[in-house]
């Protein structure tokens, strides 16, 4: 046995919020581990964290190869798989960055004989959404239609490179976990920008169920993996899930449902005026929704989210300042008041009768 | 002389203010099927109580054989070109059944495609007929509503009314011989007469992607009109449930016993159709 001391966690994708996070969580409950934080560009000043080494370097290059086989770590942590063109500069860079990049960490990985566990961050987005789906996405459900373009096709192939890597390096414990979308302090995602609009463009018809992880789940998830074997693919998600109207109603916005025939077009708008990184598959979660089942992180993983769904929609609010436009207090006034005009007729109208 | 009157009214309108907050704050549950109890029992079912209690005049049967609690499966038979058959069977569980119960339906996947139509199923409390949705649901103890002549029965034409078709594959049973939730046979008279459907545009279904475009006596002659469902009287029939506890649930992958038990729920439910076809009087009274 190695003692905790002679550990080295590598982490990819370190720069940004996520990984500043889960790096600062691994300061804090790291147990004296060594932490190698790796991207393609250095972390922001507020994003640093003491007591890890940051490495600047292209994922994409063998660059890797060589830095694993002279840092000897034991334990990768995959987090850089982007979510939005927007982060990466283009579509075509994020897909590069996604898959060229997984590629060459698994390649690097597969020669390196310290490392014994790894732990990939994928997406729900990997089941796509269909109407024909079932109501639930367990870890084995064949989706209907599954991704075809954008980040969840990118998750589906650095899953596949996943999946061949644990075939050739079966002593490595290979953790897969598929987040729901990230909600919470800071957190910015297609989604996120999304909910910051002051008034919310909807589907025509549809109201999609959505479901939403904390991004503190999301790290102590991450955390958990990291320390101890949990070979599989695990769907995190905070439990229970909101329809997109009842969302909205939460968090007091107004809604603007549009024929799905203007929704490409609305995609490109956003996109344009830089409000919203909003890609096809975005809008297919706004028109058919995605919820996951969760009994295999519960039961198997044993990881228990601390925010329920609707929990981490509030938290969120409350963290990015959305501000409902009639506030709920005000709401209840108004029902208080009408209630106590109604008493008063019907009393005039009893001493009357 | 007014007060209780008033008072009556007065809760009334507390009731519905209290309704109102709750849509507009968005303080109301809805759990991961897409089912908003809320708005089901508050607004839904109360725009189609009156089709249930004055157009069709629906008297339910048998009501009793469903339980009170746990899991079931209601099995019925299809008709009438729109599936109103399964509004009225969700309006006599929820309004006469001894303590209320939501009908889960698994609906064909044509409904969630469509707009609106697909939201609000789910809000009613609906999913797609898939074997995960039906045994999670039967699991969680719902009552649950299948429908397994599908398109075959509820569009098939008027010459072959009260006809059962083949009930597709038996997943149904499969589902409650797992789950051991009572299969329940229930026979739905009256919805045959209420389009009868004498032909089929097959080229406009084709286009629109739908899985009939039914010609009626009145449709598409009338306009929009020819929608108005002729009032015939209906009787809804909760058959001798079947009692699936007793089996393995393992014994669901065995497809003999699932295709004699398909065959019983069949034949119990086309049995009880005759029986009340010879009692009724005429198709509208």
């Amino acid at each position: 046995m190695t003692s905790a001391s002679d550990r080295t966690l590598l982490v990819t994708g370190a720069a940004r919020r996520l990984g500043a996070a889960v790096l600062r969580d691994l300061a804090a409950h790291g147990q004296g581990r060594r932490v190698l934080a790796v991207d393609l560009s250095e972390p922001d000043p507020d994003l640093a964290v003491d007591g890890v080494e940051h490495v600047r370097l292209d994922l994409r290059a063998p660059a890797i190869a060589t830095l694993i086989a002279k840092t000897r770590p034991d334990t990768v942590l995959h987090l850089d798989v982007l979510a939005a063109p927007g982060q990466a500069g283009g579509r075509s860079v994020m897909k590069e960055r996604n898959v060229i990049g997984t590629m060459q960490l698994l390649a690097a990985c597969q020669r390196a004989p310290s490392v014994r566990r790894l732990v990939v961050k994928s997406s729900a987005a990997v089941y796509g959404c269909a109407p024909r789906d079932p109501a639930y996405f367990t870890e084995d459900t064949q989706p209907h239609r599954p991704p075809r373009s954008g980040y969840g096709k990118d998750c589906v192939e650095v899953e596949e490179y996943v999946r061949g890597f644990a075939r050739r390096r079966p002593d490595v414990s290979v953790t897969v976990l598929r987040f729901a979308g990230h909600l919470g302090d800071g957190v910015r995602s297609p989604f996120s920008e999304y909910l910051a609009l002051p008034v919310l463009p909807t589907m025509a018809g549809f109201d999609p169920r959505l479901q939403f992880v904390h991004i503190e789940d999301v790290v102590r998830a991450l955390r958990l993996a990291a320390s101890g074997a949990h070979p599989g693919v695990y769907n995190v998600a905070g439990s229970g899930s909101l329809t997109l109207s009842q969302l909205a109603r939460r968090l007091g916005r107004a809604t603007v449902p549009l024929p799905r025939f203007a929704a490409p077009w609305l995609g490109r708008a956003l996109r344009q005026v830089g409000v919203a990184d909003f890609t096809g598959d975005q809008l297919e979660l706004l028109t058919y929704g995605r919820v996951l089942d969760t009994t295999r992180m519960t039961e198997r993983f044993g990881f228990t989210p601390r925010y329920t769904t609707a929990q981490a929609v509030a938290e969120h609010a409350r963290t990015a300042g959305i501000r409902p436009l009639i506030p709920p207090e005000a709401v209840r006034g108004a029902e208080q008041r009408l209630i106590t005009l109604l008493e008063k007729h019907a009393q005039d109208g009893g001493n009357r009768g | 002389m007014g007060e209780p009157n008033s008072a009556a009214w007065e809760r009334r309108a507390a009731r519905g203010l209290a309704f109102l907050r709750r849509r507009i704050t968005g303080e109301y549950e809805v759990d991961e099927f897409g089912f908003d109890p809320d708005l089901t029992e508050n607004v839904l079912l109360n725009v189609i109580r009156p089709l249930y209690e004055k157009y069709f005049r629906v008297e339910a049967r048998g009501l009793e054989r469903v339980p009170s609690d746990g899991g079931a499966l209601i099995v019925a038979n299809h008709s009438g070109t729109l599936p109103l058959d399964a509004l009225m069977t969700q309006i006599a569980l929820w309004d006469h059944h001894p303590v209320g119960r939501h009908l889960r339906m698994l609906a064909a996947d044509v409904v969630f495609t469509m707009p609106y139509v697909g939201s609000y199923a789910r809000k009613a409390g609906h999913t797609l007929a898939c074997n995960p949705d039906a045994l999670r649901l039967l699991g969680a103890g719902e009552v649950v509503g299948v429908w397994p002549e599908g398109f075959k029965g509820i569009g098939k034409p008027f010459s072959e009314r009260y006809r059962l078709q083949r009930f597709g594959r038996g997943g149904f049973v499969s589902a409650a011989l797992r789950t051991g939730a009572p299969i329940i046979p229930t026979a739905i008279v009256g919805a045959e007469e209420i389009y009868p459907k004498i032909g089929d545009i097959k080229p406009l279904a084709r286009l629109l992607g739908l899985p009939y475009v039914p010609v009626t006596p009145t449709f598409p002659w009338l306009g929009p009109l020819g929608l108005v469902p002729l009032p015939s009287k209906w009787y809804i029939v909760f058959g001798e449930p079947i009692d699936t506890s007793g089996y393995d649930p393992a014994e669901a992958d065995d497809p003999m016993l699932v295709f004699n038990l398909t065959d019983q729920v069949r034949e119990s439910i086309q049995d009880t159709l005759y029986r009340v076809l010879l009692q009724r009087r005429s198709v509208f009274f």
